[in-house]
């Protein structure tokens, strides 16, 4: 247990180091130590789960059992390689002038600031807090998404801010409601306590807690960038810094989906019917539809990986809501390798733009011809997230297939059109990107590659073969879940 | 349900369930940012009333705690700031013409029947007088969402979203007698933290297009200009 509370303590030693240290030139290396330090913690708490199973802290407040604990290790392993990436970037776009010091001292604290809030939506027993950690993510991400100062930052983020605040408000009433429900059969301390509530699920009110989780969906759902509450999701992730885009898309919406699954754990011991499952299934495919038409009418580079980062988070939802051990072991490698290959994107997506001058696509050019290392980058993570073989995106996207063809046969085909539409709407648009004519004058920029070739040999390795312990450790995450063994 | 046959508490609870709905319909219909304001710390007054009471009558010292964040938060603190903010800006004497104003009180009108809808099923377990608590904090929901969307003053957005807090807080008190302590603290850190965005957020917007109407906020979008 000690290793959770090292993964609480790291980041918000970072906050306070970040806000209290003057601004100095190596803060992006010290940002990359703090999130080295916090992921080795992560996988000592990992090994103490997979040795000794759900581990709970003495007073109920933490709980990390093979769901979360995977999940966790993922968003540490994402917040490094962004970190890696994300110092330089972020020097260079402070000596282009875009950002001052000051402004630079404000993103690492706030970095850190969202990483403590991850953790903490990912370790908490405690419904209620899990709700203010996620606004606590919402806060401490609104001011980097302005942080250019534009326009079109400002008015990004205060889009942002207002929807996301609304929306999660939402997830709070929910909260209220099954708070509500579960005073009815026990006392007040341990009724927010995901374990006890987990165990007396049986006994809660059905009724009460099937309005309750409508409401959740929606709140948590609009954090998740369910159609139709997604209008913020491409807004801020193309106006601000790129690393945040990566953070967001790998990060934020994984942990906001888990705060759906773990409520949807819930309502399914509760009711015994599937309803909400149906939600999510019904709320996933559109999104993925909508997502994956909207692909094709994109302009600029950052807003066409994030309706991308729509369609799959629609997908994920979808696998989940769909339930059965072989749907919801799809969307676990799914989340997996989605925050793996788009944080990778958005890495060379971020050089690109600063190759190009603009994140505009049509003037963003001859990618190959004038730095071959983030030319094939984009592409080959093009690929992965489009879902070719052999990257992991096939294994789990066949996955969710085969899970549709079983439970569902009526719905495949609309999920095998959405996954065509998705891979033209891409392509369209990354092909003259990356083998274009080169403009005039345009010239390679300094750029750290290996985030990129980790996370697509990671994806690759995932597609391959699944190493052993991976298996092990979905499967267990699947029972779980779904409370049964997959394959 | 005989309102004489129940207790004093119930009863007060009712009245102010009903006060607290009523400010929301008139925040709705206000068109004068500095009466809108006004209004928004009654309301916020209103609940710090009902968290008193029932810490009162229910003897949880905690919810004392709870109160006195309400007053310092959602009735002294958010509003000085908007009412300095709109003072600033020299906004205080625009009147805002609020379209289609009868279409607007329908249509809140409409939402409070809704929550009664939505929240029916609870009542076949629980006494009447938690559909009421329940249903009217749903309606607070809603009522500042329909706040939102109909105004255009950024001021106006955020006593919206304040007031949403607000309905989801007198849930948490009358239905529940309030959260744990820990997430009241969380909730309450949260919202203090929103409010200072929310000032910080009103610098940049006046900075970028000098004005606070968020009309005026619409660069980005699906469709090319």
């Amino acid at each position: 247990m000690i290793a959770a509370y090292f993964v609480l303590l790291i980041p918000f030693a970072g906050i306070i180091f970040f806000a209290i240290a003057d601004s100095r030139s190596d803060m992006g290396r010290i940002n990359v130590y703090f999130n080295a330090v916090c992921l080795l913690a992560t996988l000592w708490l990992a090994v103490n789960v997979v040795n000794h199973g759900t581990i709970l802290s003495a007073n109920k407040a933490y709980i990390v059992d093979p769901f979360n604990v995977y999940l966790i290790v993922l968003t540490a392993f994402v917040g490094l390689t962004t970190s890696i990436f994300s110092a330089p970037y972020m020097a260079h776009e402070n000596e282009i002038g875009k950002l001052t010091a000051g402004r630079l001292k404000l993103y690492y604290t706030m970095y850190q600031g969202f990483m403590l809030a991850m953790y903490l939506v990912l370790t908490t027993n405690n419904l209620g807090i899990m709700w203010v950690a996620m606004e606590g993510a919402t806060l401490a991400t609104v001011l980097l998404v302005s942080l250019y100062r534009t326009p079109e930052s400002i008015e990004a983020a205060w889009k942002y801010f207002i929807l996301c605040g609304v929306g999660i408000a939402q997830a709070l009433f929910g909260t209220i409601l099954l708070y509500y429900a579960a005073m009815q059969i026990g006392d007040g301390s341990n009724a927010l306590l995901w374990s006890v509530l987990y165990e007396n699920a049986t006994k809660l009110n059905p009724e009460i807690l099937e309005i309750a989780f409508v409401f959740m969906l929606i709140g948590y759902g609009t954090k998740i960038g369910l159609v139709p509450l997604h209008n913020w999701l491409p807004d801020a992730h193309s106006e601000g810094p790129t690393p945040m885009s990566a953070v967001l898309s790998g990060l934020l919406l994984n942990d906001a989906l888990y705060a759906v699954v773990r409520n949807k754990m819930l309502v399914d011991g509760t009711t015994h019917s599937n309803i909400a499952g149906y939600l999510m299934m019904g709320f996933g495919l559109l999104s993925f539809l909508v997502g994956a038409l909207f692909l094709h009418r994109q302009k600029d580079i950052k807003r066409l990986f994030s309706y991308s980062s729509i369609e799959h988070m629609g997908m994920m939802t979808f696998a989940f809501g769909i339930g059965g051990s072989l749907a919801t072991y799809a969307a676990l490698l799914h989340m997996t390798v989605h925050s793996l290959t788009k944080s990778a994107i958005f890495v060379t997506v971020g050089h690109a733009a600063q190759i190009a001058g603009t994140q505009r696509i049509e003037k963003i050019r001859g990618l190959i011809r004038t730095q071959p290392q983030v030319g094939w980058g984009l592409l080959i993570g093009t690929l992965a997230i489009a879902g070719f073989p052999p990257f992991g995106v096939f294994t789990s996207e066949f996955l969710v297939l085969l899970a549709t063809m079983h439970s569902y046969p009526w719905l495949a085909p609309l999920v095998l059109l959405g996954i065509g539409i998705a891979f033209a709407g891409l392509f369209r648009h990354i092909q003259p990107i990356v083998y274009g004519e080169k403009p005039e004058g345009q010239l390679p920029v300094k750029a750290n590659l290996w985030p990129v070739i980790i996370h697509l040999g990671l994806v690759l390795w995932l597609g391959l073969s699944i190493p052993g312990f991976l298996a092990h450790w979905f499967s267990q995450a699947t029972v779980l879940i779904s409370g049964s063994t997959p394959l | 349900m005989n309102i004489g046959q129940t207790d004093f508490y119930t009863q007060a609870i009712l009245s102010l369930a009903a006060l607290v709905g009523l400010t929301s319909f008139l925040m709705l219909g206000q068109s004068r940012l500095l009466r809108l304001i006004f209004v928004f710390a009654l309301q916020g007054f209103l609940l710090t009333l009902t968290t008193s009471l029932a810490a009162y009558s229910l003897g949880n010292p905690h919810l004392y705690i709870s109160a006195a964040l309400t007053l310092l938060l959602k009735v002294i603190f958010i509003p000085w700031m908007l009412r300095r903010e709109v003072l600033q800006m020299n906004i205080h004497r625009d009147i805002q013409t609020l379209k289609n104003k009868t279409m607007i009180m329908l249509g809140g009108a409409s939402l409070m029947v809704f929550s009664y809808y939505v929240l029916h099923p609870i009542v076949q377990n629980t006494a009447p007088v938690m559909l009421n608590a329940l249903a009217v904090s749903l309606s607070v929901v809603l009522l500042g969402m329909l706040l939102m969307i109909s105004h255009r003053q950024a001021v106006a957005h955020v006593v919206g979203f304040m007031s949403i807090e607000n309905g989801l807080f007198f849930a948490a008190i009358v239905a529940t007698k309030g959260m744990p302590m820990v997430v009241e603290l969380g909730i309450a850190f949260d919202v203090l933290v929103a409010a200072v965005l929310f000032g910080i957020f009103f610098l940049h917007i006046r900075s970028s297009i000098d004005s606070l109407d968020v009309d005026l906020l619409n660069r980005l979008n699906e469709i090319e200009k």
